[in-house]
């Protein structure tokens, strides 16, 4: 009997944590894998429209992103209210869009050019003018592959 | 005799550091997926090649216009969009082989062996006023029409969805329901 009553006598032992950081590490490395790094600064307002019909964009490396939206409102004053395309980090005009392919396809693997997709990401409110011009600069390009970038629609 | 080892480092704020890092992470990573409505554009117009008009008959077209002020008329009558879908399912169906519809053409399809398939194609235009928005609802209420016929014809076949189906399938019931949604050439109406 008394060996169980002094065995007793200090509430609950403490659990280990030696093993805390292993378990943390495992999760930053979990996250540090996943994280990709947003290389381009949004230079203007974007809020993409809803569809239903989405599918995703598979082989991001194959993408190349074109922005079109108003610039936003700390920019505003210095480049107007008119929508604009952004392409990596600066404005840029209609005109500018074949040169921007080549390079994106001088950066790839001869190869992979045919399966390289273009991705339009452009703010609701835009007018179509603007993107019709987009497309027809695309097609000039021979860069068919194209992508309307939206949001998954609530339902 | 005392044996001197180095001292043992404390480890203990070796998970401070971890967190640190750790929440850092966290804050900065975006786990969007890009998704959209995939399109393909056709090829250019060779400049030599002269711009022809393709004969197509008025039957076998569903044409969408879109004009500045957001309104959507289709085969000559105003439309809204929740109907939209609809209207372009029984275009491409044609299910009482209307006269006005499409017409169908019998072709050798694999598991179906010959089947009509419609010759019809959408044409859709709009304006450069048209809001992005709209038109991109329109396209997906058009690519959202084919999509539902072709999961309606896997169902019926072979039970399941078009999308849980073998890649031979898939080929066979988009032979069926080819996706033919035609752009026109931009048209300038109205200021530049």
């Amino acid at each position: 009997m008394a060996k169980f009553t002094k065995k007793g006598k200090g509430g609950t032992p403490a659990i280990s944590t030696a093993s805390l950081p292993d378990i943390v590490f495992m999760l930053l490395f979990f996250f540090m894998v996943t994280t990709v790094m947003r290389e381009t600064d949004l230079k203007i307002k974007l809020k993409l429209p809803e569809a239903t019909e989405i599918k995703k964009l598979e082989k991001k490396s194959l993408v190349s992103y074109i922005y079109v939206g108003k610039p936003k409102k700390s920019l505003q004053g210095i480049y107007g209210t008119e929508p604009r395309i952004q392409l990596n980090d600066v404005f840029a005009k209609v005109s500018d869009i074949p040169d921007y392919i080549s390079s994106e396809r001088d950066k790839r693997d001869e190869k992979e050019v045919p399966f390289m997709t273009t991705s339009l990401k452009v703010d609701e409110e835009t007018k179509m003018g603007i993107v019709t011009d987009i497309k027809q600069e695309l097609r000039k390009a021979n860069a068919l592959k194209i992508n309307y970038s939206a949001r998954k629609k609530a339902e | 005799m005392a044996r001197r080892g180095t001292p043992e480092v404390n480890a203990s704020s070796m998970a401070d550091i971890a967190f640190l890092l750790l929440v850092f992470f966290l804050v900065t990573t975006t786990m969007d997926v890009d998704s959209g409505l995939s399109r393909k554009l056709p090829p250019p117009i060779e400049d030599n090649e002269e711009k022809k008009d393709i004969d197509i008959k008025e039957r076998n077209v569903y044409v969408v216009l879109l004009n500045m002020n957001n309104a959507l008329l289709v085969e000559g009558r105003e439309m809204k969009i929740e109907n939209l879908k609809e209207g372009a399912k029984e275009f491409i169906e044609n299910p009482l082989n209307n006269e006005n519809l499409p017409e169908k053409k019998n072709k050798d399809i694999d598991f179906f062996g010959n089947y009509p398939v419609s010759k019809g194609v959408i044409s859709l235009q709009n304006d450069r006023g048209t809001s992005y928005k709209l038109y991109l609802q329109v396209q997906n209420e058009l690519i959202a029409a084919y999509n539902e016929l072709r999961n309606e014809k896997a169902m019926q076949k072979w039970g399941k969805k078009f999308d849980d189906l073998k890649k031979i399938q898939k080929k066979a019931i988009k032979k069926i329901y080819p996706q033919r949604i035609s752009e026109a050439e931009p048209k300038n109406i109205g200021e530049n």
